[in-house]
């Protein structure tokens, strides 16, 4: 994807992951200026299911040719599915940040979270307009 | 010590570096491009076709004087008197203890003038050592490096590609320099590289590197940045000073025996006489998934290592690394353990260099 966008229906974290709300789970991935900045993303080694996740920790790692990169959780819960086709296509994290390049589905311990994320206004204020 | 962000130096190309899209990081106390499109496409464009690199912040000392050749042998670790005239040499630059200070080309321009190019990150430091023991040599010792900006054109195109912008005779062979115009400018062109793939480097004086690299760009050759520059010399083995070369390591133990002639008296000779060390530098590839870091901690049945560069590499498509290791863990199937963030990864060494072309036909 080489326009930057940020779809309306996401919730965003500072970290520059985003949420997809949906009940009790969400979708995490990273934004589009995430994998910008990170540049062609060439190995992703998805977290196991079942794993905890916490608001504000890293929970996976995704690398480019020349950096490793942290990637954080925008809410808290337990893992219950990852997105595997990324480790053979880890590319569809650039293609498609907010589609196909999905990283983990998540069962929220605290859905009130989601109160301390930003929608995309705020999240847009961030990255400078 | 890096110097703050807004004293980076620029080189002479710096702005066609922005108009090409290039992403521009602090290196070595410059402001250099890291990549333009994308490091891997950038890799595949050098193996496959001609990209050109910006590395005028490597750095040039001149040395010149009746007793140049002299000096020169006293401070660095090869023969430089099997140095013809207009010839290239690859040595390192060793303290009294044998740690390594720099690795070094170092070019014959005449019978008594070479010019060496440093390391940027290293330039100052070589400066002074070479004019600390230049004293009782009958010898100018000069910083070059505001004279010239460098550019480094590498693929099997590349000749051909800096061939139709050149005027003035024939490029030079392997490791060999000649007097050239390219592209109007009064250039030296050397047959020397650090991608393993043929094609040359052309020190211009600054006012003419923005015209020689136009030329390039209209000869369809591919910018290229820092970061292909590193995954391209990593799969040849090409060492990288501050990754798999330091002062605390001494050539033996770095693989650079080759370039050590004892004999020569050098500084650092006496140190590395007779020397055994109990680690030796390695290539090795991942014989699973993930990418080595520099740094990462590395386990055999031998003993512990260190991984000291590494990368995904683009043209095998497998984590690729050179490491230190037992001296008992060297040899090519040995099977090593890559501590990476805490996951173990199964790792083998292997023959450098780890990609070879494939010759055709």
């Amino acid at each position: 994807m080489a326009e930057a966008s940020y779809p309306e229906d996401l919730k965003y974290h500072a970290e520059h992951d985003w949420a997809r709300i949906e009940g009790d789970q969400a979708t995490f991935g990273i934004t589009w200026y995430a994998q910008d900045a990170l540049g062609e993303v060439v190995f992703f080694d998805p977290p196991e299911v079942g794993a905890s996740v916490s608001k504000d920790d890293a929970y996976t790692e995704v690398e480019s040719v020349k950096a490793v990169s942290d990637v954080f959780a925008p809410l808290s819960g337990e893992i219950v599915e990852v997105n595997e086709a990324l480790a053979d296509s880890p590319e569809k994290v650039n293609q498609d940040p907010y589609g196909d390049g999905w990283m983990v589905k998540v069962r929220l311990s605290d859905p009130s979270e989601v109160d301390q994320l930003m929608d995309v206004k705020a999240y847009k204020e961030l990255l400078g307009g | 010590m890096a110097p703050p962000t807004d004293t980076l130096r620029r080189t002479p190309l710096f702005e066609r570096h922005e108009r090409a899209g290039a992403r521009l990081v602090p290196f070595a106390g410059w402001e250099m491009p890291v990549q333009y499109e994308g490091i891997r496409q950038e890799h595949v464009a050098v193996r496959t076709g001609a990209g050109v690199f910006d590395v005028s912040h490597m750095g040039e000392i001149e040395t010149s004087g009746p007793q140049a050749e002299d000096f020169l042998q006293r401070v660095l670790s090869n023969d430089v008197t099997k140095i013809a005239e207009r010839g290239a040499q690859y040595s390192v630059l060793c303290r009294e203890d044998g740690g390594v200070l720099d690795d070094l080309f170092t070019y014959r321009l005449g019978e008594d003038r070479f010019l060496t190019v440093t390391n940027a990150s290293n330039h100052e430091k070589d400066l002074a050592w070479f004019r600390d023991h230049a004293g009782d040599f009958d010898v100018e010792v000069t910083d070059a490096h505001e004279r010239w900006a460098m550019l480094a054109v590498q693929g099997p195109d590349a000749r051909g590609a800096v061939e139709r912008i050149t005027s003035g005779g024939e490029l030079p062979a392997r490791m060999r320099t000649v007097d050239l115009q390219v592209a109007g400018a009064d250039c030296i062109v050397c047959g020397t590289g650090y991608t393993g793939e043929d094609g040359v480097e052309i020190l211009i004086p600054p006012d003419g590197a923005g015209d020689v690299w136009d030329a390039l760009m209209e000869q369809g050759v591919t910018p290229a940045g820092l970061g292909a520059r590193d995954t391209l010399r990593l799969e040849v083995c090409f060492h990288l000073y501050g990754n798999d070369l330091s002062e605390d390591r001494n050539p033996i133990e770095a693989g650079l025996g080759w370039c050590c002639k004892l004999d020569t008296g050098f500084i650092g000779s006496d140190a590395l006489r007779g020397i055994e060390p109990e680690q030796t530098l390695v290539p090795f590839a991942f014989t699973g998934p993930g990418i080595p870091r520099q740094g990462n901690p590395v386990r055999s049945e031998a003993g512990e290592g260190v991984v000291t560069s590494g990368s995904l590499s683009p043209c095998l498509e497998v984590g690729i690394g050179m490491a230190y290791v037992p001296v008992a863990a060297a040899e090519p199937g040995t099977v090593l353990e890559v501590d990476v963030r805490g996951k173990p990864r199964a790792a083998e060494v292997r023959e450098k260099p780890l990609y070879r072309k494939e010759t055709s036909g």
